[in-house]
């Protein structure tokens, strides 16, 4: 079986099968928690944590191993399916490493700090597969590999919002898959047209590979737009986009806390990346003709996001239509098509991950202590319970966006690009980031003050957080304020493929009608003052000789050239 | 034809020759079949249920090694494929693929019946007979060059099924599935025997062969009797693969019939359908391409769409098994409708892998259907996870596979087929077919919801009783492992299909 030989093949050139393994290894933990006897709940769990844990560590080597330029590294290829022309094809670029690594870590904290209530061993099965599919959905160079992952998690997702969520599970989780399948249906008749048309009109053999697709676009620009838009829709649902989002209120609301931290950390960033890896990269020209479009739906999803979320009377779906307000900032800054917007896309993406994963992370942890998550039922928790009052308090913050913490880089970036770009939508989405302010502190407001006392004067107290479940939300809330004061690390490896990927928007619409909207060094520099950050100005005169690339393409401005260098020297 | 008429001219009574090793597979099952009919009539005592489906298995599997040999001659550039019978059969790739895949059918499909007609009440080598000779009908379509032959094959396949249908005499659903099948497959071969006569009127032959020719040699002045008996056969071949607006006899026939034979329908017989409509629309009539590729097109949509939409709305498992089974044909017609050696190859894929997949499924419904094999509500699956484990996670398996998720080989199938119908450019179906797909999903989320997520306080304790016999669980194992193994590797089959593409030798 050749595929098998994708082990074989990695280690020639690294020594180790860096992607292989990071996306195997949960499925073997998954065959082997299948294996281990029924009724042993803390073999289970130990065995989880065990394969979960290692594919963290790993990523977390990768990330150290990491060099930060702009090409795909830790390549692993290996024939597929030979005579359809697909294959295993994986690597990791700045833009996905980072989605890579929350993958690797997120799922096992959420196997360490969550405990299912039932059926344990079926619970840590399904999580570990779903780590599979995300994590080769962030890896997959290759259209085929990609929507065979992507398509993959639907099974582990429905399983654990059905079995092990609340209320109406089943209606939720049944709603969640056929949402999703429709817009991945007509993902898959734009996969295959693309390399259809692509492979005849290129003249080529038929290829699912995603460089070579888009290196050679081949394609009328009247297909690439019908194309794209099949794409688009299916990412627009996943991620979600307002008006095709109303599958998340509810498979947020009805799933259990793994669930609602997984689906919110990892699963909404699939759509996201996939506009990124395949939308910008495959189709430049449709992105562009199509961005007022999607600008629009993204400034809709945040002012919509965060009007519905006011009106929650459920914490955890007030938490859930902030996750849409959060991902309209996301395509804002995606289809800002400029250094800034994507980059501040990507950064969100993270920082979303960490802030809503532990919003819903401490949602759930009052849900165990009051039983209810309805909010006038809720009050005075912070007497109590003063450091779960804190926690809270922090993460919400991350998650309005207030500087220093994390939320603030991505959106302040995402703002900049859109602004440089667009700016009457950046104006109204930054009303946005004054909504979330509002909603937020007021849900707070009346979560954590008044009486904790219920409506008939019945006493009640809500105990604190634990040794342990402080514990276990260390690592998020380090994650928080280490990204807020200190992006300069994560940046730095995210620009250079993120330049590389505008680069290539700008060299492929070739009637030169397209340029990218890049800020005034001003601007640029009193973001870098707000970071602490200082640029020597030496450091430009060594990096010239990278970027002749870029210059010869013609485009790269003074501008360009400034800031592609100002990201990567210390 | 120079060598026959050459014979004739000599004066004596001549037999075409015969390619006994060609035609060895179709012999064995057909031999089996009578030599079993004679045994059980010669010998009174009860032979039993157990005996007999070792046989019917020992029978298909020599006809399956039979078939191995001719597949590598067909394959070996040299020598390649052949006639014999004067050209009224072929072996081709095409016919040798779906020779194996009836033979893994009957194989599968007797394993079910040791078990599940006992619980029918039905005994006896009957069945047995019938299903040998059914399939052997089979054998006869797929590698039928003749009309005359086809139709022979057609018949043999179908009045063995009608029988079949009807072979429960104790239950009155089972009487009137056979009758159904029998009035509306009876129609059916009608209206096939009309569009065979009328394309003979039309171009002077029953020979696929020189119908082919005499289509790409000549330009028919006035062509509407061609173009006549094109309908007659389309109608025929949709009726036999249920196909929408000829379906209505499915869903009755399946809920009727005994639970192992509706296997066999929806497998073996399909592919039959499906064999015989490739080789007389895409190899013989590929020349009046651009007249059936709309009808089918239009049939396709329908299909698929009908299908899927009526089976979400069925509360019995095996009517909405029956509609989607019909919408499954809507994407093998999407296959045919591409009329493309991909197209083929992509339909030969399907059929190889809904055979495991609906196989399996209605051993699960069988095991799940209590001792007297009626109890085939939605409800009667409810918390089958908890029950039977292993069952309802092959169950699983086969349901996602039809939901054509990836990894299993359903997704594969599903991807192939809409892969070659959008290399003809057909756009507008592909985008139906996945819809199609999506609503189709909906149907097995609701059997799944069932088996894993449904309350568990009906416990009622005859539900508790299922106990898996060895020859079911082998079919369920080898359905299971196949199903999965094609969906991550489907290389094997993939290059078995684009070999197996259909030709037309003379002589």
């Amino acid at each position: 079986m050749n595929l098998l030989n994708i082990f074989a093949a990695a280690s020639l050139e690294t020594s180790f099968p860096v992607i292989p393994v990071l996306v195997l290894l949960p499925a073997f933990g998954a065959l082997a928690v299948a294996l281990t006897p029924n009724g042993r709940i803390g073999l289970h769990k130990l065995m989880a944590t065990v394969f979960t844990g290692i594919t963290g560590a790993i990523s977390v080597w990768v990330l150290t191993a990491f060099e930060s330029n702009g090409d795909y590294q830790f390549l692993s290829e290996q024939t597929w399916i030979e005579s359809l022309g697909i294959q295993w094809n994986a690597g990791i670029d700045g833009i996905s490493l980072f989605l890579v690594v929350l993958t690797g870590l997120l799922f096992p904290f959420v196997v360490i700090a969550i405990n299912p209530h039932h059926d344990h061993k079926a619970y840590y099965i399904w999580v570990q597969l779903l780590q599979t599919g995300c994590m080769g959905v962030f890896v997959s160079l290759d259209l085929f590999m990609f929507f065979v992952f992507f398509e993959i998690v639907l099974v582990p997702m429905y399983f654990l919002i059905g079995k092990w969520g609340h209320g109406n599970a089943r209606y939720a989780a049944t709603k969640f898959f056929l949402y999703t399948m429709l817009g991945s249906a007509l993902m898959l008749v734009s996969i295959i047209s693309l390399v259809v048309l692509h492979s005849r009109e290129a003249g080529t053999d038929i290829t699912f590979n995603l460089i070579e697709i888009a290196s050679n676009p081949a394609i009328s620009t009247t297909s690439a737009r019908l194309i794209f838009l099949g794409f688009a829709l299916a990412f627009a649902v996943k991620v979600p986009l307002f008006p095709v989002h109303t599958w998340l209120p509810d498979a947020h609301t009805e799933a259990p806390t793994a669930g609602s931290v997984i689906l919110a950390g990892v699963m909404l960033k699939l759509g996201t990346y996939g506009f990124i890896r395949f939308g910008l990269y495959l189709f430049p020209e449709a992105s562009h003709f199509f961005a007022p479009l999607f600008l629009t739906l993204g400034v809709v999803g945040i002012i919509y996001g965060a009007v519905v979320a006011t009106m929650q009377k459920d914490l955890k779906r007030l938490v859930a239509y902030s996750s849409i307000a959060h991902l309209g900032f996301i395509v804002l800054g995606t289809f800002s098509l400029n250094t800034q917007g994507i980059q501040g896309a990507t950064v969100q993406m993270i920082n979303h991950g960490l802030s809503t994963g532990a919003l819903f992370m401490l949602v759930g942890l009052i849900y165990e202590r009051r039983h209810t998550r309805q909010i006038s039922e809720l009050g005075g928790i912070q007497k109590s319970a003063p450091v779960l009052a804190g926690t809270f308090t922090l993460v919400m913050l991350s998650s309005i966006g207030l500087p220093g913490l994390n939320g603030f880089v991505g959106e302040f970036l995402i703002l900049l690009g859109a602004f440089t770009a667009h700016r009457w939508w950046a104006l109204l989405a930054a009303t946005g980031v004054i909504l979330a302010a509002l909603y937020l502190l007021w849900a707070y407001q009346r979560v954590f003050h008044g009486s904790e006392n219920k409506d008939n004067g019945e006493e009640q107290t809500t105990p604190d957080l634990t040794n342990w479940e402080r514990l276990t939300l260390f690592p998020l809330i380090a994650g928080i304020i280490f990204l807020g004061i200190y992006p300069k690390p994560m940046l730095n490896r995210i620009e250079p493929a993120v330049d590389k990927l505008v680069a290539h928007i700008e060299i492929t619409i070739a009637d030169g009608s397209f340029t990218e909207p890049v800020p005034t060094v001003q601007v640029r520099k009193s973001f870098e003052e707000l970071l602490e950050e200082t640029h020597e100005s030496h450091s430009h005169s060594d990096g010239h000789s990278d970027h002749e690339e870029e210059k010869d393409h013609g485009h790269g401005s003074e501008n360009h050239e400034d800031q592609s260098h100002s990201g990567r020297h210390e | 034809m120079m060598q026959n008429i050459a014979l004739i001219a000599s004066g004596t009574l001549q037999t075409p020759s015969v390619s006994w090793t060609g035609l060895l597979p179709l012999i064995i099952l057909a031999g089996a079949a009578v030599f079993l009919l004679t045994i059980c009539s010669l010998v009174p005592s009860r032979i039993t249920n157990q005996q007999l489906t070792i046989y019917t298995c020992a029978a298909a599997i020599g006809s399956l090694i039979a078939a191995i040999p001719l597949w590598l001659k067909v394959l070996d550039e040299s020598k390649g494929p052949f006639s014999t019978l004067s050209g009224a059969f072929g072996i081709d790739g095409f016919s040798i693929f779906l020779t194996m895949l009836l033979a893994v059918s009957v194989v599968l499909v007797s394993c079910l019946a040791g078990v599940f007609l006992k619980s029918e009440d039905i005994e006896g080598p009957e069945s047995y007979v019938l299903l040998l000779l059914s399939a052997t009908g089979g054998m006869i379509i797929v590698g039928a060059n003749d009309f005359i032959v086809l139709f022979l094959g057609i018949e043999v396949l179908s009045i063995s099924a009608y029988i079949l249908a009807a072979m429960n005499l104790k239950r009155v659903q089972s009487q009137e599935a056979g009758l159904k099948y029998f009035v509306l497959g009876a129609f059916a071969s009608g209206f096939l025997l009309y569009g065979i006569a009328l394309l003979y009127g039309a171009t002077g032959s029953t020979q696929l062969t020189a119908i082919r020719d005499f289509l790409i040699n000549n330009n028919l002045t006035n062509d509407t009797l061609l173009l006549a008996a094109l309908a007659f056969l389309i109608i025929g071949f949709a009726f036999k693969v249920a196909a929408v607006p000829f379906h209505f006899w499915s869903p009755d026939v399946y809920q009727g019939a005994p639970t192992p034979f509706v296997a066999f329908m929806a497998s073996a017989i399909k592919a039959a359908g499906f064999a015989a409509m490739l080789r007389v629309l895409y190899v013989t009539l590929g020349e009046y391409k651009a007249d059936w590729q709309p009808v089918i097109y239009g049939i396709a949509v329908a299909t698929l769409l009908i299908g899927s939409l009526l089976a979400i709305i069925q509360t019995d498992l095996k009517r909405m098994l029956a509609y989607s089974s019909i919408s499954h044909a809507g994407y093998l017609l999407v296959g045919t409708q591409a009329a493309s050696d991909q197209g083929v190859a992509a339909v030969l894929f399907y059929l190889a892998t809904y055979t495991f997949m609906v196989i399996g499924s209605f051993a699960v419904i069988s095991l799940n259907s209590g001792p007297e094999g009626i109890r085939t509500d939605l409800n009667s699956l409810t918390g089958l996870a908890n029950r039977k484990p292993m069952l309802a996670i092959a169950f699983t398996v086969f349901l996602l596979g039809q939901a054509g998720i990836p990894l299993t080989s359903g997704f594969f199938a599903k991807f192939y087929v809409i892969e070659a119908v959008i290399e003809e450019r057909s756009f507008g179906l592909a985008i139906v077919a996945m819809l199609a797909a999506v609503i189709g999903a909906f149907l097995y989320l609701r059997i799944l919801t069932k088996i894993w997520l449904a309350d568990l306080e009906t416990d009622d304790k005859d539900q508790n009783t299922i106990t898996i016999p060895k020859q079911v669980s082998f079919v369920l194992l080898l359905a299971t492992i196949v199903t999965l193994f094609l969906g991550i590797w489907p290389e094997p089959l993939v290059e078995m299909a684009q070999r197996a593409v259909p030709l037309l030798r003379a002589g």
